[in-house]
């Protein structure tokens, strides 16, 4: 079985694995980090997303392998001396959520975005979180949430 | 998923020499291994193209942008250099999928999987590019050999695509809302040797549409399509469009490509 070795959080972090395991499955599992969710498990929800060397992808679509060597942060990596991130203050502020299942990987993909468009206008909050699909809030009030955070981080 | 070997070469050489009969290249996952979850796919073994250094990276030289097989969709969308040489093109890689779909998924990927509803195929071939292999170079119009199919050989591998610089081009994709793959996607370019349209998603496989290059050599203009159909003959018929209403959409999207082309 490979090692894999990578830092979570700021942690660092090894193991061996099976190649099958699913980067997913590795933090949930392995690391007992259960607020990375898999929501659907065929690429499309975006509830898995966590940050790989600071972008956003599906952590059900990466092998553990995959990350070998890797700089990995997951929702429970944000909040900083019992301060929770801007973006996910924001999330409670605007009501950005309801059942919650989709906003770790919404807040994740919201990070991403507000690095590369530290000043996102309406359309494009919502066009880059094409990958990220809500059942719950119909996104009016994520989208204010986004666009909160990113004027409170000085965009 | 079923269980696999996990190779990881740290040389093109090493690739190939671990590439036996079971095994499968994996360069960015985003279709192989969905497609494995699914278990559609079983391969006993993956060779990881991501320690092989070389195969990322664009380059813009002269007459041409050359892009490394393991680029990354978002790094071709984000890049100055090929918004400038190739607006169409950086304009495409930033339509495909979702943005952790992009910040995945590799050129190389895309070409050698070729789904018929993929994006990158229209440009390669609308450009008239040229696929680089550790072996070969292909021509655009000898790479692509319909459904999920490509000239690529068993242990072959995409090292770079070259894509040589066109008068004027542009890509409009009419997204599939559901799955974000194109319903139709069509590429136009003026080159200097003819006008070329390359069409996704309509067919079995990315084709040229050889009546509206016909029309567009004489006048590029869209006004030049107005009269031109394509033959539903063929096209993908099924739930989320008739092969009437995909042909129909083929030269709407010709039109707005020529007038959006630059
Ligand atoms: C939710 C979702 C939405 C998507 N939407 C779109 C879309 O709108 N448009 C679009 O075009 N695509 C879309 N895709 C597919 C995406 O673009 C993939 O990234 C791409 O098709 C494959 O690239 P990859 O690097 O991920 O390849 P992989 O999945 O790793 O590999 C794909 C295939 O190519 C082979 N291969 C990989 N690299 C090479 C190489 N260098 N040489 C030879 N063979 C190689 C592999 O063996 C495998 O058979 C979507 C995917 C997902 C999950
Ligand atoms: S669980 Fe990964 S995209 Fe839905
Ligand atoms: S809050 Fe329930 S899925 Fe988004």
């Amino acid at each position: 079985m490979p090692t894999v070795t990578m830092t979570v959080n700021g942690k660092q972090v090894s193991a061996d694995i099976d190649p099958r395991t699913l980067l997913a499955d590795f933090i949930r599992v392995n690391l007992d980090l259960t607020g990375t969710h898999i929501g659907c498990d065929t690429s499309q929800c975006g509830a898995c997303t966590i940050l790989v060397n600071g972008d956003a992808v599906k952590s059900c679509t990466m092998l553990a392998v995959q990350a070998d060597g890797a700089e990995v942060t997951t929702i429970e990596g944000l909040a900083e001396n019992g301060e929770m991130h801007p973006m996910q203050a924001a999330f409670k502020e605007h009501h950005g959520l309801q059942c919650g299942f989709c906003t770790p990987g919404m807040v994740m993909s919201a990070i991403d975005l507000v690095k590369r468009h530290p000043n996102p206008d309406e359309a494009t909050i919502r066009e880059e979180l094409d990958g990220n699909i809500c059942r719950c809030t119909g996104y009016h009030n994520i989208v204010k949430a986004v666009k909160a955070a990113a004027d409170a981080t000085g965009g | 998923m079923y269980e696999f070997e996990y190779r990881k070469p740290a040389s093109l050489d090493q690739a190939v020499a671990m590439l036996d009969e079971d095994a499968k290249i994996l360069a960015g996952g985003q279709s192989l291994l969905p497609t494995m979850k699914m278990r559609l796919a079983s391969p006993g073994a993956l060779v990881d193209l991501a320690a092989i250094p070389g195969l990322s990276g664009i380059t813009v030289a002269g007459n041409t942008v050359e892009i490394g097989a393991m680029t990354r969709h978002a790094e071709v969308a984000a890049s100055k250099e090929v918004a400038e040489a190739i607006p169409a093109l950086a304009d495409l890689a930033g339509k495909i999928g979702d943005r952790q779909v992009r910040n995945r998924g590799t050129i190389g990927g895309s070409l050698a999987n070729n789904d018929p509803a993929a994006d990158y195929p229209a440009a390669v071939l609308g450009l008239g590019a040229t696929v680089h292999t550790n072996k070969r170079a292909i021509a655009a119009d000898d790479f692509f050999q319909g459904l999920f199919e490509t000239a690529l050989g068993e242990d072959e591998i995409i090292t770079k695509v070259s894509f040589p610089l066109p008068e004027a081009a542009a890509y409009e994709k009419f997204v599939q809302p559901a799955s974000r793959f194109a319903l139709v996607g069509v590429f136009v370019a003026r080159t200097g040797s003819g006008v070329r349209v390359a069409v996704t998603g309509a067919g079995p496989g990315v084709f040229r549409a050889t009546a509206l290059e016909t029309a567009l050599g004489g006048s590029f203009t869209p006004a030049a399509l107005d009269n031109v159909e394509i033959a539903a003959d063929g096209l993908n018929n099924d739930l989320h469009g008739s092969a009437e209403y995909r042909a129909h959409l083929v030269t709407v999207l010709a039109k707005r490509a020529v007038a959006a082309a630059r």
